[in-house]
């Protein structure tokens, strides 16, 4: 073989080597250093006092009641900002698609939280949460409504947090639902005004399953997002009170340094449910979602 | 019917405006806060505006802590992201668009594998990696791991696959060699796509919070997002004017950017959805 064929055969590997070194090196290499430290008990400090444990950090993890509170916490955050998100988001979009002045600033103005850090989002709430100096008790006293303590009681701090994270997701969401929208053909609601169809019928049964593909797109998204949450949770409440806003990532994170086996097991554990949870919905997009 | 008409637009209008308001007023707040005095935000009811702007507050919150080297760190590493990346995803998109070869989908697959698996999960792995390399007093811990931008490569796959093959054809048997090709047409024509990649990077990396917490044990190498995140503990958890001081110093990079260039940002995070 000639120079130049051999550089020709050669190039396309060149060309995305280094793309596929980072990939390698920074994001598959690491899933398995995971799994494989999940099987140790490991020394930060000494590691060869790291000792080979083979599955006792999982057994250990499916008998700890904080384990299963963190369990249950991200599950309850998870349904809950999917569900206010998604009808939120959908009832905003819907409302706001006609393409008007008026309607894009209203967009831009409930997108500017998506693009601030989440620490200055997180820290602004704390402040407007404070249960006797805080702006939203003042609008509810206002109101004549109970006030709340917000985050610092273990009844309302998932709540709280959950408000947050949908405030600050809404913005988002919103946008890609009314390009969705917006990518309906006019001439289907023509066909369907014709018809006489009622508004809320032309909905269900044009509207909906049209951007359903956008639908479940936002499911996965979502869904996956909220499994990992942490900067909230870190910033806010610090898992409490009482462990009430104690997550997934922040349990892992928790035991990062102390016992590394262990959280990695715990990491691993993260990584079978966001592995599920991709897996289950593509199989329902595949099925289910309305392809034009 | 027309009156009836005109209710509804009017319910319409403030409807909009309260929806508004709720997603903007808390920036206010937090400006307003920020320049109030200790007194005033001790009030109940609040104080909605301060009786004299307290402007030292923003040197109080910059003075508590090394607030210049945050924010070089967070610069670094912004721009560093962001120009390691384009130098990375254009000769793989490329690739990817434009050649056939051994093992092309495999590859690429795995570039989407790498989409979904977040940093959540490799932190620990990849803090033991820098930490064997010697690396975590460096800020290569935020930089390194963000090489391979798996949402750039895919984007611009696509638009490099838009490109028409006679372009491409015509500058071969102008003697033009690839590189050329790549750097003299393909990337000139990508341009928004670049655009888009490169102000995701910039506004993902100077807003992030986790992967500097766990990367870092020493505030020379902190961005400005975890030093405003300490400024609670520096400054005591009450001091709210000094807290939304810092507050501000960190937002309002972002949003100058947002208000000249919102309709490339709001696409960025759009395609970045759309995958």
């Amino acid at each position: 073989m000639s120079r130049g064929k051999l550089w020709e055969k050669l190039r396309p590997y060149v060309m995305i080597g280094p793309a596929m070194i980072g990939i390698g090196l920074f994001v598959i290499y690491p899933l398995f250093y995971l799994i494989y430290l999940s099987l140790f008990k490991f020394n930060l400090m000494n590691r060869n006092m790291s000792k080979f444990v083979g599955l006792d950090n999982y057994i250990q993890i499916l008998g700890r009641q904080d384990f299963y509170k963190s369990l249950t916490n991200t599950v309850v955050y998870t349904a809950g900002v999917v569900i206010l998100t998604l009808a939120l988001s959908l009832l905003i979009a819907v409302w706001l698609s006609k393409r008007t002045r008026v309607n894009a600033i209203v967009q831009a103005g409930i997108f500017t939280p998506h693009i601030i850090s989440i620490v200055s989002v997180s820290l602004i709430w704390l402040w407007m949460m404070e249960p006797s100096l805080g702006f939203l008790n003042y609008i509810l006293k206002g109101l004549g409504l109970p006030t709340s303590q917000w985050l610092q009681s273990s009844k309302s701090a998932m709540m709280s947090i959950i408000i947050v994270s949908v405030w600050q997701a809404i913005g988002y969401y919103t946008l890609i639902l009314v390009a969705a929208l917006q990518g309906v053909s006019p001439t289907i609601y023509e066909a369907a005004a014709l018809d006489n169809a009622s508004k809320v019928k032309v909905f269900r049964k044009i509207t909906l399953p049209l951007i359903s593909p956008q639908l479940f797109f936002i499911l996965i998204i979502m869904t996956i997002g909220s499994f990992k949450v942490f900067d909230t949770v870190k910033i806010m409440t610090g898992g409490g009170p009482n462990n009430a806003t104690n997550t997934l990532v922040y349990y892992i994170y928790s035991y990062r340094t102390t016992n590394i086996g262990y959280a990695a097991a715990a990491g691993v554990v993260l990584m079978i449910i966001i592995g599920i949870l991709t897996i289950i919905y593509f199989r329902l997009m595949a099925k289910k979602v309305h392809y034009q | 019917m027309k009156k009836h008409n005109n209710i509804w637009l009017t319910v319409d209008t403030v409807l909009k405006v309260v929806i508004l308001l709720a997603f903007i007023f808390p920036f206010l707040w937090m400006i307003s806060t920020s320049l109030q005095t200790l007194e005033e935000t001790m009030k109940f009811p609040p104080t909605i505006l301060p009786e004299v702007p307290q402007w030292l507050n923003f040197v109080d919150a910059m003075t508590s802590g090394p607030f210049a080297t945050y924010a070089r760190n967070s610069l670094i590493v912004t721009i560093s992201v962001i120009i390691i990346q384009l130098l990375v995803m254009i000769p793989a998109a490329y690739a990817f668009a434009k050649y056939e070869f051994f093992g092309k989908n495999v590859l690429f697959a795995l570039v989407l594998i790498a989409f979904m698996i977040p940093g959540q999960l490799t932190f620990i792995p990849i803090y033991l990696m820098m930490a064997d390399w010697g690396l975590i007093k460096t800020l290569l811990p935020q930089i390194l791991p963000f090489m391979s931008n798996a949402f750039g490569i895919f984007l611009l796959r696509q638009y490099f696959m838009q490109i028409p093959e006679e372009i491409i054809e015509a500058a071969r048997l102008d003697n033009a060699n690839e590189f050329k090709i790549m750097w003299k047409i393909m990337v000139p024509m990508s341009k928004p796509a670049l655009a888009t990649v490169a102000l995701f990077s910039f506004v993902s990396h100077w807003n992030d919070y986790f992967w500097p917490l766990v990367m870092t044990d020493s505030n020379e190498v902190r961005p400005l997002t975890l030093g405003i995140s300490m400024l609670r503990e520096t400054e005591g958890i009450s001091n709210w004017h000094i807290i939304m001081a810092g507050n501000v110093v960190l937002v309002v990079p972002i949003l100058i950017v947002y208000l000249f260039c919102s309709k490339q940002i709001v696409r960025a995070f759009v395609y970045s959805g759309i995958k």
